[in-house]
């Protein structure tokens, strides 16, 4: 143990106040209680690290889901709550299972759904593209600065991230509407003398998307960019190619994976957005996750809500795939 | 081409962060204007930050927020790093696959249907168990900490495997037991990434508006909630000044939080390159 503490002067400054609550635990009987009554069932302390996540998430985000899944199947009916059992007692012993498909089927034949639907992936395929064309010069100047530049930009992207997303969605209703920043800006400059509508529209919703989301395809970009070799840039060169073709057929090919992870980041959490549309877009601009809140908040139909969310999940599992096994290819990657 | 100035980039940068930090500064100079026209300039003045102070609705829901939001990054960070440890460091488990998809699934989870799959549950538990009786303070505390927590693994994780188990492994050599080794080395060594994971937690929970609302009680709302409200009737002078409270408070927290972290990881650093050299 003394070696060890030579070893690490960091640890052992911590390790007074650590000793002390450990000692304290240990003196606690119901601690040791349990540490005997668990050992005795064959529970080690290595079991119950991971029992206690893995209980939380269990109950917290998988029977949620399942709950989901069965209220999606069970009938709507004016009450609290305003669903009904999809498991019922019928006579004395008989089990009766009622499955109603009638919400998914609504959701098929009503076409407000589909457009939410087609319109929410429209909207989200477009943010992204736009993402990904102001984001990957951002991140590309970045991950060739000097390195006392990089974090300081670095911290710069990031630092928007944490004030608070709400306020900075806010901010555009300033500046998009009508006497808002841009068209008092353009109306005193004498370009226009009408402001443009740009508040309530599908415009201002690709805006706040971009604007929020951006943070999401800087990070992965950089991070691919910066880890590239740069001799093969040399190489290229030395070979007398021209830098706009070097970054056409070396640069953007192996900055593949920064772009793909970077676009999932930003397109599934874009498809199920709520605030953005509905603080900036019109009444008319329909996004399923606006759908999904006004049927369960105005409508107060549960079980139609709840086939929305599985109809919006399904949707989403493949991106979500893919980007699990993006993610799982980098960090397989960084550990080579 | 790296020698060249760099035209194109530094424009990218400029444009980049011009975007990036425009509407913000918008915020923060509309909430000193006198007129209630928000975007029309009528002099400077603070009578908005006395307005703001007089708001006990806002007030109320600040603090609400806060106690949340405290508590919240407190239990992800426990059951954040005990997921994170038990991912980095266990190996194969059974239920691991699960495991690790459970955890990082609540990243990508649309927010309306997390709070929405949250509140059925909640719902269906009260009916059953009678447990949680009604909704607020307790229900939106769990809901953050199920998606906070993914995000504190994450951290911890990646943390964890980047890191040289060389010490865990002298110290389990010499004897020590698990739950020492944890707390004497493992803790303090991932220190700076827990605070970095409460840090987040925190702002992660004082921001999040949709699942809130899903799971949310009578009398429980929260600051985005209120916000969301008075936001949605249009712009408000008061808000200005609450946004340029909370952007001065964050910056001053995460400028604070990056130095530390920065500092207590280069000492970390020279202890290593010391205790390296000493080993010779």
């Amino acid at each position: 143990m003394t070696a060890l503490k030579a070893q690490a002067p960091h640890g052992q400054r911590h390790s007074a106040g650590a000793q002390l609550i450990l000692r304290f635990l240990q003196q606690f009987p119901p601690y040791r209680w349990t540490q005997a009554r668990l050992l005795r069932w064959g529970v080690r302390g290595r079991t119950a690290v991971v029992a206690v996540p893995y209980f939380w998430l269990l109950l917290f985000f998988l029977v949620p889901f399942i709950i989901v899944l069965k209220i999606a199947f069970s009938e709507t009916q004016i009450a609290s709550p305003p669903y009904q059992p999809l498991l019922q007692w019928a006579g004395e012993n008989m089990l009766q299972i009622k499955l109603n498909l009638g919400n998914f089927m609504f959701l098929v034949q009503d076409n407000l759904y589909w457009q939410a639907y087609l319109n929410s992936m429209k909207v989200a395929a477009i943010s992204t593209l736009l993402c990904l064309l102001l984001g990957y010069p951002i991140a590309y100047a970045i991950a060739r600065a000097s390195s006392t530049w990089r974090n300081i930009l670095l911290m710069m992207v990031i630092l928007p991230f944490w004030t608070s997303f709400l306020l900075r969605v806010y901010a555009w209703i300033g500046i998009l509407k009508n006497n808002g920043l841009i068209n008092n800006f353009l109306m005193w400059l004498g370009v226009i003398d009408q402001p443009i509508v740009m508040l309530q529209t599908d415009f201002a919703i690709y805006v706040g998307i971009v604007y929020s989301y951006l943070p999401f395809m800087i990070l992965p970009l950089y991070s691919n960019l910066e880890k590239m070799d740069l001799t093969l840039l040399e190489a290229a060169a030395d070979l007398g190619c021209r830098p706009f073709r070097t970054f056409l057929t070396v640069t953007l090919p192996l900055s593949m994976p920064g772009i793909v992870a970077g676009s999932l980041l930003v397109f599934i959490p874009a498809v199920g957005e709520f605030v953005i549309p509905a603080l900036l877009g019109g009444p008319d601009s329909l996004m399923i996750g606006r759908v999904l809140w006004t049927e369960f908040f105005n409508n107060r139909d549960w079980p139609v809500a709840s086939a929305v969310a599985i109809a919006l999940l399904l949707l989403l599992v493949i991106p979500i795939v893919l980007l699990q096994r993006a993610q799982g290819a980098e960090a397989r990657g960084a550990h080579r | 081409m790296s020698k060249r100035f760099p035209t194109f980039r530094v424009s990218a940068l400029v444009f980049g962060f011009a975007f990036l930090y425009i509407p913000i500064l918008s915020l923060i100079v509309y909430s000193f204007n006198k007129s209630r026209l928000v975007t029309v300039w009528g002099g400077f003045s603070t009578e908005w930050y006395g307005k703001l102070f007089e708001n006990t609705q806002i007030l109320n829901a600040a603090w609400l927020s806060l106690k949340i939001a405290a508590i919240n990054a407190t239990g992800a960070v426990i059951l954040g790093t005990l997921a994170g440890l038990a991912l980095a460091r266990f190996g194969k488990f059974r239920g691991r696959t699960l495991f690790s998809g459970m955890t990082t699934a609540p990243l990508v989870m649309p927010e309306v249907i997390t709070g929405l799959s949250l509140l059925l549950l909640f719902v269906a538990m009260e009916q059953i168990f009678g447990w949680p009786s009604g909704r607020g303070v307790t229900t939106i505390t769990i809901a953050h900490m199920t998606l906070t927590m993914a995000y504190v693994t994450v951290i911890v994780q990646s943390r964890l495997s980047t890191l040289d188990d060389s010490l865990e492994e002298a110290a389990m050599d010499l004897g020590a037991r698990p739950a020492k080794i944890f707390f004497l080395i493992t803790l303090p060594i991932i220190a700076p990434a827990l605070i970095s994971g409460w840090l987040l937690a925190f702002t992660i929970s004082l921001d999040d508006l949709v699942i809130a609302s899903f799971v949310s009680g009578p009398g429980s709302s929260t600051l985005p909630m209120v916000i969301f409200s008075k936001v949605r009737l249009g712009v408000s002078p008061d808000i200005n000044a609450l946004a340029t409270i909370m952007v001065l408070l964050v910056t001053v927290g995460v400028v604070i939080a990056g130095i530390l972290i920065a500092r207590q990881e280069k000492r970390r650093q020279r202890d290593m390159q010391l205790a390296a050299a000493a080993g010779k």
